[in-house]
């Protein structure tokens, strides 16, 4: 997967690559999206200040933000431990989606529980399931060479098909129309960060930030130590650079294949963490929303690294949450537009990530290359 | 005929004169800009500045479709041939004039007249239907060259054509290249090889650090003097070595098969003992069963048949006593038991590109307690900051430059990986190092090095397996020279009676008569 990007010359500052080259793909992404938005009509600076002001502007503003933040933060990891193995898992939304399973039938079935042992069980089944559904995958991968991103997107429809089973012949509650559980019982409801703020003494406005995000920043620091500091994740990155260099160093290529799929389904399936324990407090169809396939974008924008996915993460949710702003405020901007920014966003951090890294190599080189030291 | 040409960095305003009907040789240790040079002769890349003449025209080198129109031919050191097609479909690649290729077709009719013509000029035989991938290497360098001078190329350049080569195969080369040369014809040699610069070339340009140092007439000059202009300074490719300790044998390798995943037999029943203190060569042309010989042995590829046998504790006498049968043992086990492995490909097998030095240090070693933090196998984080003062230890006194562990694997230059790789391999004092092309792609400067410590790891008692094309170094360092041809060893001797001639026709298949 790891390939070498021609036109990076080898004494640039090392943050040029991640920082300015993300910030120039922004800006080329906004700049056709505000060429859009003034096709339209309306003003693209009464636009920005608008999405700004819905993301950001008031506690409550920013805590939506942050709850869609959360969802990013998992689905971005769980790409990014599969990437540093060599692999492209696109399969985070039916892992969310069978995760969200794990975790609705531990709600629905354990709890009498104490609220710190649910949670822990809660947690345990939704990664468990949403290891499991990339288990397969994974085997497959390391077993037979199926190629992942053919069986996990595939396993996406699977997921969905066996949920809409379940949802509407099984764990339906009974006598109602719509495919969703019970709502769970009041124990088991994760504890609002405005809850915990006025527990402290501080008063926010409600917002459906909850503890997930906590438990998501938890995540990112874990995964950083996984990938950077432990022999396991030494592993895994040296099959995803370089598998020839892997079997040469007597590691198991299929054992890391294995072992990085079942972390990363297991990152995708705490999605549900956030928006069924946190938010929605019942199991529902769909409730991935999509939040799978974006945690690919936060990934790739993210460099595959903890950091960089929360910065993404906090930049799609500023878009989910000021986007849905927009639509309400100006009539000629549809929901539709909005998606339309941010597939641009996607499209030009994600897709076309490294086009501008050429000239902006060469650029840097100019300004730099009398300060930098030559690599004999 | 003139080209001069300037560019920058990789090539520093380098000026060129290549005379019409003459072998033009260029030499030069490895980065210093001999295939860029060709490159943008080729057009496979443009120059930054500078201008190309031929025959006093000047030419733009847009693109290779350009340079063959420009009549000059390249013949790569990787063939560019397909190997599935015959010989003729792989002449016509590219210039097969009409849609239709049927055997009376024009363009294959015109292509076969054209073969047949050039093969009675130049005596360059090929039979037009065979399948490329069938033909023996020297076979497939002649269908490459002959491709260009269908293209009617004036100008051939060749990049390493000898790399492949058996001694013999080479002498046909030359052969050939001096019929091409008789047909008024120019030809531009690339190589490191001085003792064929010295045997074919008329004129010689020297290249280091991306400037021309020097240009010669060969009758005017000496392998000597070329080397030193090449390094900079005199180097030194003889070695006194102590005589071997005999200590007993450290592995014996007993009918061994190796198949690939084809299920083609790569190593045919392969017998060869080695001892501790003794530095077995195992020479060949590339692609006869060593790399797969030498992987087999380090446990990295599945054994088909027949025994590997690493001896514990070096035992005294005759390599008795107790034995360890590693066949089907992992690479992790193998390393646990003092065997080391030092790969042909350092890239491509020896480190991870993208990863930096200090990872590279590790692989393979990564598991040991010392690199845990509180230096106890239970530790389950790296201790960073203690593997990166030891790599950086290993870097000085491996002399890998620059000696910084953070810098990522792939920006040192490839004489420096391979001193990285052989400090990590070497440092354990292994009772036996298995060690596939030493000084691949590696500079004069460092070659000398890298053979100084193979050297003094042999007179510290490790049984040392070299595997190496290049017959100049087996010839230096080794103490038995084994020949492998097609996948099995064809002839051993001890390397104070060896004769080239002789590897050279074992190198060719020729077994002894007995």
């Amino acid at each position: 997967m790891k390939v070498e990007m021609p036109g990076a010359p080898q004494n640039m500052p090392w943050w040029i690559d991640p920082l300015l080259l993300t910030v120039c793909n922004l800006a080329l992404a906004f700049a056709f999206s505000a060429l859009l938005v003034w096709f339209i009509g309306e003003s693209p600076p009464a636009i920005a200040a608008e999405l700004l002001r819905g993301a950001f502007g008031s506690a409550e503003a920013v805590g939506y933000t942050l709850f869609y933040a959360t969802n990013f933060i998992f689905t971005g990891l769980a790409v990014a431990v599969a990437y540093h193995c060599g692999l492209f898992n696109i399969g985070g939304e039916g892992q969310a989606y069978i995760g969200g399973l794990g975790l609705g039938l531990a709600a629905l079935y354990l709890d009498f529980l104490p609220f710190p042992l649910l949670l822990l069980a809660a947690m345990l089944a939704a990664a468990l399931f949403g290891a499991g559904w990339s288990l397969v995958p994974a085997v497959l991968q390391a077993r037979r060479g199926s190629h992942v991103v053919i069986t996990t997107i595939m396993f996406n429809f699977i997921a969905a098909a066996l949920m809409n089973y379940l949802l509407v012949n099984v764990l339906i509650k009974p006598g109602s129309m719509s495919p969703e559980t019970r709502v769970f019982a009041d124990s088991t409801h994760l504890p609002m960060v405005h809850d915990m703020a006025a527990a402290v003494g501080l008063t926010l406005s409600a917002s459906p930030l909850n503890l997930s995000f906590f438990i998501a920043l938890l995540c990112c620091v874990a995964v950083w130590l996984f990938l950077w500091h432990m022999p396991w994740g030494y592993e895994v990155r040296t099959v995803g650079g370089n598998p020839r260099a892997a079997v040469y160093a007597g590691i198991s290529p299929s054992r890391c294949i294995i072992l990085a799929m079942c972390l990363s389904g297991g990152l995708a399936g705490l999605l549900s963490l956030n928006e069924i324990l946190g938010s929605q407090h019942r199991l529902l169809i769909e409730f991935t929303a999509g939040y799978g396939f974006v945690g690919i974008a936060v990934a790739l924008m993210g460099r595959s690294h903890p950091a960089g996915i929360v910065l993404a993460a906090i930049l799609f949710g500023a878009l989910y949450q000021g986007g849905a702003e927009l639509a309400y405020t100006f009539e000629r901007i549809s929901k539709d537009i909005v998606i339309v920014i941010q597939g641009l966003v996607i499209l030009f951090t994600g897709a076309l990530g490294f086009m501008l890294r050429p000239p902006l190599g060469a650029a840097c080189a100019k300004i730099f290359s009398g300060g930098g030291r030559a690599v004999a | 005929m003139c080209k001069t040409f300037g560019a920058v960095r990789a090539n520093d305003d380098i000026s060129l004169a290549l005379a019409k009907g003459k072998i033009h040789g260029i030499v030069g240790e490895n980065g210093a800009g001999k295939t860029t040079l060709m490159n943008v002769l080729y057009g496979c890349q443009r120059a930054d500045a500078g201008e190309i003449y031929i025959n006093g025209a000047r030419r733009s080198l847009r693109s290779s479709a350009a340079a063959i129109r420009a009549g000059i031919g390249m013949v790569h050191q990787h063939f560019m041939l397909v190997d599935n097609f015959s010989v003729l479909e792989n002449i016509m690649l590219g210039c097969e004039r009409g849609m239709f290729l049927g055997a009376n077709s024009p363009g294959p009719r015109q292509a076969r007249a054209e073969l047949q013509r050039l093969a009675a000029e130049y005596a360059l035989h090929a039979d037009p239907d065979a399948l490329t991938g069938d033909l023996p290497v020297g076979a497939q360098q002649r269908v490459e060259m002959l491709k260009t001078l269908v293209r009617g190329a004036e100008i051939l350049i060749l990049d390493e054509p000898t790399g492949v080569l058996t001694p013999q195969e080479a002498d046909d080369l030359f052969r050939i290249l001096r019929v091409i040369r008789g047909q008024g014809k120019t030809v531009v040699l690339i190589t490191h090889k001085l003792r064929e610069i010295m045997a074919v070339s008329d004129r010689v340009t020297v290249m280091r650090d991306g400037r021309v140092v020097a240009v010669r007439e060969t009758e005017d000059t000496s392998a000597g003097e070329l080397s030193e202009l090449m390094v900079g300074r005199a180097v030194v490719m003889e070695y006194s070595a102590a005589p071997p300790r005999d200590s007993g044998a450290a592995l014996t390798v007993k009918n061994l098969r190796v198949r690939d995943r084809q299920r083609v037999v790569r190593v045919r029943d392969v017998n060869l003992s080695l001892r501790s203190g003794e530095i077995l060569g195992v020479a060949g042309v590339a692609g006869n069963g060593q790399s797969e010989l030498l992987e087999a042995l380090a446990g990295m590829c599945k054994v088909d048949g027949g025994e590997i046998i690493f001896h514990r504790g070096g035992g005294e006498g005759d390599g008795g006593g107790q034995g360890e049968a590693a066949a089907g043992s992992s690479p992790s086990q193998l390393r646990a038991a003092g065997i080391a492995h030092v790969p042909e490909d350092r890239r491509a097998t020896g480190m991870v590109a993208v990863e930096n030095a200090s990872h590279a240090a590790i692989l393979g070693y990564h598991c040991e307690a010392q690199y845990r933090r509180g230096q106890t196998p239970r530790g389950i984080f790296f201790d960073w900051p203690f593997i990166s003062a030891q790599t950086r230890r290993r870097m000085d006194e491996f002399d890998v430059r620059p000696p910084l562990p953070e810098i990522r694997a792939a920006q040192f230059s490839g004489g420096n990986q391979q001193k990285l790789i052989l400090a990590r391999e070497m440092v354990r004092e292994p009772r036996v190092l298995l060690i596939g092309q030493p000084t691949r792609g590696v500079d004069i400067g460092a070659i000398e090095f890298i053979h100084r410590k193979i050297l003094a790891l042999r007179d510290q008692g490790s049984a040392i397996l070299l595997v190496s094309v290049e017959l100049e170094e087996i010839l230096a360092l080794a103490d038995r020279i084994a020949v492998m041809f097609n996948g099995a060893v064809v002839g051993e001797t001890p390397a104070a009676a060896a004769d080239e001639k002789q590897l050279g026709r074992w190198m060719a298949g020729v077994r002894d008569e007995s």
